[in-house]
């Protein structure tokens, strides 16, 4: 059998055939990534276009208003930019900060956990009371602050530069802990076994067991947490946006557009933060429903 | 009467790739005063066939046919509410480990008088003087003072004499022990055995004694079902089966006991294992290790026929 | 009794200790608050004069163990931002804060852990499945999105309920309170759903996924075995078995209620601590941060300690006399 049709015939690919919301999910998922990586090409328009917005065009109303316009089919903001465009640009962001920060969080807490894990004894107390501390305080919080502190310690001109980089860098900090705890128990149990010990009977290097050996032993929970991480990642993004210490209005991801469609709110034009709100909702949501299907579908005993 | 029938029961798993049969066409029953004991390898059906009797099987499982007679009344087919008033009160179970059946919240006195009141009509009071007197039957030292003790504070000997305070308190007339000594010391296995034998010869309850330790059957069954593969392959006189088995799976089973005492004997192992349930056999589910295996064994499914001085399911003896 | 006390609070210590260094790091690496505090325009002996009254001419550990004092006094110097003493800044601020996370706390764990417990236990009804349905709804909702929409329905569609500030309050001399006037209530209402509405998700879910690793064990299965009712079993004994770890849940999301208490009172212009603390990252108003942090590790340390003792109360293995 070809790895295809054998995936195809594993009870993974089974349970996803059989499972109506890990298949509406999945498709969800697969128009908003479809739109965000298309947007270039797709797009209506280029909100990132200076040039290109009128103000004439500002505070349009979705196409069904009677005041609507079928070139912008979700209505514009106060720029006169197009919200669908607006938004499909804005997930591209979202998504590369989310899955940058999880990426991030993940190979820290790999690291650490494999060292903590392997190596026992004082290292071990320490960092995993390091990460216990941490845990104390909620995700969101972290970032925040760490946000806020690098903010800080960077000179002006480079912030403004590197705050995607410094996004990232924040979200991915706040979430390293639960890696390196799933890691370090997982790399307890391996530690124990009969052909780490045989590795280390025929001399191979601790560096080369961990990662040839222990590795790829532990990497199957880090996919689900990693998974249900990536929800929790776009929304600390969007959260961080909209509380202002996110990305700049320039390069804006959907929190910002919702930060900035909460302005008009009062005057009724809901359409600008309503749909960004939603396509965030929509994406965070089937993003869950599928981590929550893979961690059922990988661990029966789980129902 | 019997106490208790099993008529032919099946038990189903349904699974994305058919039904799997995990007990098939189980018959054997259970005299007053009797002790059965079910042997056989593990996951050849032995608890199922308990749970599928107490009405406690987990879903998936399902029972497919056959039927379960209490006292000639049939229960298999009771409603939750009906069937929830006999386990307890008509039928007591036992369990294996004693470290994980006992609420670690509660006092054990609590657990005994819950289990009393729900089935017996006992005011307070009484209830708490039965589970004092209770605690005193299965040896449990300063009993007066130990009834409102944790699990925790117990050993795992105690705990279990606890666990089989409990299956007896409400009164039943058939008791399912599954396995009630494997999670034990050795040193405290005979005791916990002698104590279940005598308390339910004292009350002239029916035993039905899941084991895999062929030295507990030896010592306390008075029958003895082997089962195999969700079948029983052979029913008999405890001294018949074990001096003189039929069926080649229960000799090879006897094969590692040389003399007949009461000496602990683990089962020896037979070459080969136990067919999955997805790929049982046709004909004879023993056939693919059976030392004797002809023709007929390959294409036919034997039931228990008389084979000397048991009943086996063995085409040597059609 | 009295030593398990001891000892939990003993291994706080350390953790207050370490959040108190990070916070003081902040002070002692990030920017400088001379230059923030004096503007553009200032003389070189304003300055030293400045310097001196904050004490950064002194070593790094000197000026922790300061800190850390002054800290314990309740002085956590003066806000950059506001030039306010930051003690007098959150003592304003913490009341509107505590009401309302005392009320959004309330609201979670009163209508959560009843419905973890029924998804748990008809985990295959009907009403469950659209229960938990909605749960995966709650807990993919960011907070401020649930705010917004709350605004956008309750204030600009149906003009029922007030959309920023705390409405009337009654003013104590260490307090003050919305709990006492109706217009405090419904200024109440809709931050209390934004917050607890995210906490009450979690914790049903995390309930029900406790109700049913418990429902499976064997202690359960030989309670049902002795033919116990299903009202007993259900709430008797697995309902009690999951208090542990739904109280150390509770717990925790206490702690997230306090964390989102920042976006909530961002949203609605709540005069409490988080929207205090949001400013304040805005601009790196270092002081008032570290203060924020210090309290709510204290806060942190006073939740896990009110939990232990819970436990304490709940699990009798934990009572064993050594």
């Amino acid at each position: 059998m070809s790895a295809i049709a054998r995936w195809l015939d594993s009870d993974v690919a089974y349970s996803f055939r059989r499972s109506p919301v890990a298949l509406m999910a999945a498709l969800v998922l697969a128009i908003i990534l479809a739109g965000a990586v298309l947007a270039p090409w797709i797009a209506p328009h280029n909100p990132l276009d200076l040039a290109s917005l009128n103000l004439m065009d500002s505070r349009i109303p979705p196409v069904w208003d009677a005041e609507g316009q079928r070139s912008f089919p979700l209505g514009t903001d106060d720029q006169g930019r197009d919200i669908l465009s607006g938004i499909m640009y804005g997930v591209r962001i979202s998504l590369v900060i989310g899955v940058a920060s999880v990426i991030f969080a993940i190979v820290a807490g790999i690291a650490v956990g494999l060292l903590a894990g392997y190596a026992g004894g004082v290292l071990d107390a320490v960092l995993m009371r390091v990460a216990d501390i941490q845990l104390t305080f909620p995700a969101i919080l972290i970032a925040l602050l760490v946000d806020g502190v690098v903010t800080a310690a960077l000179p002006q001109e480079m912030h403004e530069r590197l705050k995607t980089q410094v996004l990232i860098f924040s979200i991915g900090i706040s979430f390293w802990p639960q890696f390196a705890r799933t890691v370090r128990g997982s790399t307890l149990v391996e530690r124990g076994r009969e052909y780490v010990m045989a590795a280390r009977v025929i001399g191979l290097s601790s560096g080369r067991i961990m990662l040839t050996h222990i590795l790829p032993n532990v990497l199957g929970p880090v996919f689900v947490i990693g998974t249900l991480t990536l929800g929790l990642a776009i929304l600390s993004e969007a959260t961080l946006s909209f509380l202002g210490v996110g990305l700049p209005p320039s390069s804006p991801s959907v929190g910002t557009l919702i930060r900035i469609g909460n302005d008009f709110l009062f005057s009724g034009e809901w359409w600008m933060t309503i749909f960004p709100g939603l396509t965030l909702v929509l994406l965070v949501l089937s993003i869950n429903l599928l981590g929550d299907w893979l961690r059922d579908a990988l661990n029966p005993k789980l129902r | 009467m019997n106490v208790l029938d099993v008529e032919n029961l099946t038990v189903e798993f349904p699974t994305r790739r058919g039904v799997l049969r995990a007990l098939d066409h189980v018959s054997f029953s259970i005299a007053p005063g009797e002790v059965l004991g079910v042997v056989g390898e593990s996951g050849a059906g032995k608890s199922l066939t308990g749970a599928a009797i107490i009405g406690l099987l987990e879903p998936p499982g399902r029972i497919g046919g056959g039927q379960v007679l209490l006292q000639g009344h049939r229960i298999d087919d009771l409603p939750y509410e009906k069937m929830r008033r006999i386990r307890g009160k008509q039928i007591g179970a036992i369990f294996q480990d004693p470290l994980t059946t006992l609420n670690p919240l509660y006092s054990v006195g609590r657990q005994l008088i819950e289990t009393m009141q729900t089935h017996l009509p006992l005011s307070n009071a009484d209830a708490r003087l039965r589970a004092v007197r209770w605690l005193e039957d299965v040896g449990i030292p300063a009993a007066k003072q130990r009834i409102d003790a944790y699990p925790h504070e117990f050993s795992g000997g105690m705990r279990q004499r606890v666990v089989i305070a409990l299956a007896l308190c409400a009164e039943p007339r058939l008791v399912i022990a599954d396995e009630p000594t494997t999670a034990l010391d050795v040193s405290i296995q005979a005791q916990v055995i002698a104590l279940l034998r005598r308390l339910t010869q004292e009350r002239g309850l029916s035993v039905m004694l899941i084991t895999h330790d062929m030295g507990v059957i030896a010592e306390a069954a008075d029958r003895i079902a082997v089962m195999y593969a969700g079948r029983v392959v052979e029913i008999g006189g405890v001294a018949e089966v074990v001096r003189h088995p039929s069926h080649p799976y229960t000799v090879g089973l006897m094969g590692s006991i040389p003399v007949l005492d009461a000496r602990v004997e683990r089962l020896r192992q037979i070459e080969g294992a136990m067919p999955r349930l997805n790929a049982m056999p046709p004909g004879c589910p023993f056939n693919p290790r059976c030392p004797r295996t002809f023709d007929r064994c390959r294409d036919e499914r034997p039931e228990l026929m008389p084979a000397r001085q048991t009943a086996a399911a063995c085409w040597l003896y059609a | 009794m009295f030593a398990f006390i001891v000892s939990r609070v003993l291994q706080a210590v350390p953790v207050v200790l370490v959040v108190g260094l990070i916070a003081y790091a902040m002070f002692a690496f990030v920017g400088d608050p001379v230059t923030i505090m004096l503007g553009t325009d200032y003389t070189e002996a304003q300055r030293v004069a400045l310097v001196k009254q904050l004490g950064l001419d002194q070593p790094f550990f000197v000026q922790y163990a300061k800190f850390m004092w002054a800290a314990l006094h309740g002085e956590f110097g003066i806000s950059y931002r506001l030039a306010r003493p930051v003690t007098d800044l959150l003592a304003e601020r913490m009341p509107a804060t505590l009401e309302l996370a005392l009320t959004a706390s309330v609201f979670a764990l009163l209508i959560g852990v009843p419905m973890g417990v029924y998804t748990g236990i008809y985990r295959t009804a009907f009403s469950s499945r659209v229960f938990m349905i909605f749960s995966l709804i709650g807990v993919s909702l960011p907070t401020f999105l649930i705010g917004i929409l709350l605004i956008l329905v309750f204030s600009v569609w149906l003009q029922v309920l007030p959309s920023f500030g705390r409405g009337d309050v009654v003013r104590f001399p260490h307090w003050s309170t919305g709990f006492l006037t109706t217009g405090g209530l419904k200024a109440l209402i809709l931050p209390a759903v934004t917050l607890g509405l995210f906490q009450m998700t979690l914790i049903m879910r995390l309930v029900r996924a406790e109700m049913l690793e418990v429902l499976r064990s064997d202690y359960i299965k030989f309670a049902r075995a002795r033919g116990l009712g299903t009202r007993a079993i259900n709430f008797g004994h697995a309902l009690r078995n999951t208090l542990v770890p739904v109280i150390t849940i509770a717990g925790l999301q206490i702690g997230g209620i306090i964390a989102f208490s920042i976006v909530t009172e961002t949203v609605f212009q709540w005069p409490g601590m988080g929207l205090l603390f949001v400013q304040s990252v805005q601009v790196a108003d270092v002081p008032v941060m570290a203060a924020y942090l210090v309290m709510i590790s204290v806060l942190f340390v006073l939740i896990n300690l009110v939990v232990d003792l819970l436990y304490y109360a709940v699990d009798p293995r934990l009572r064993v006399v050594r």
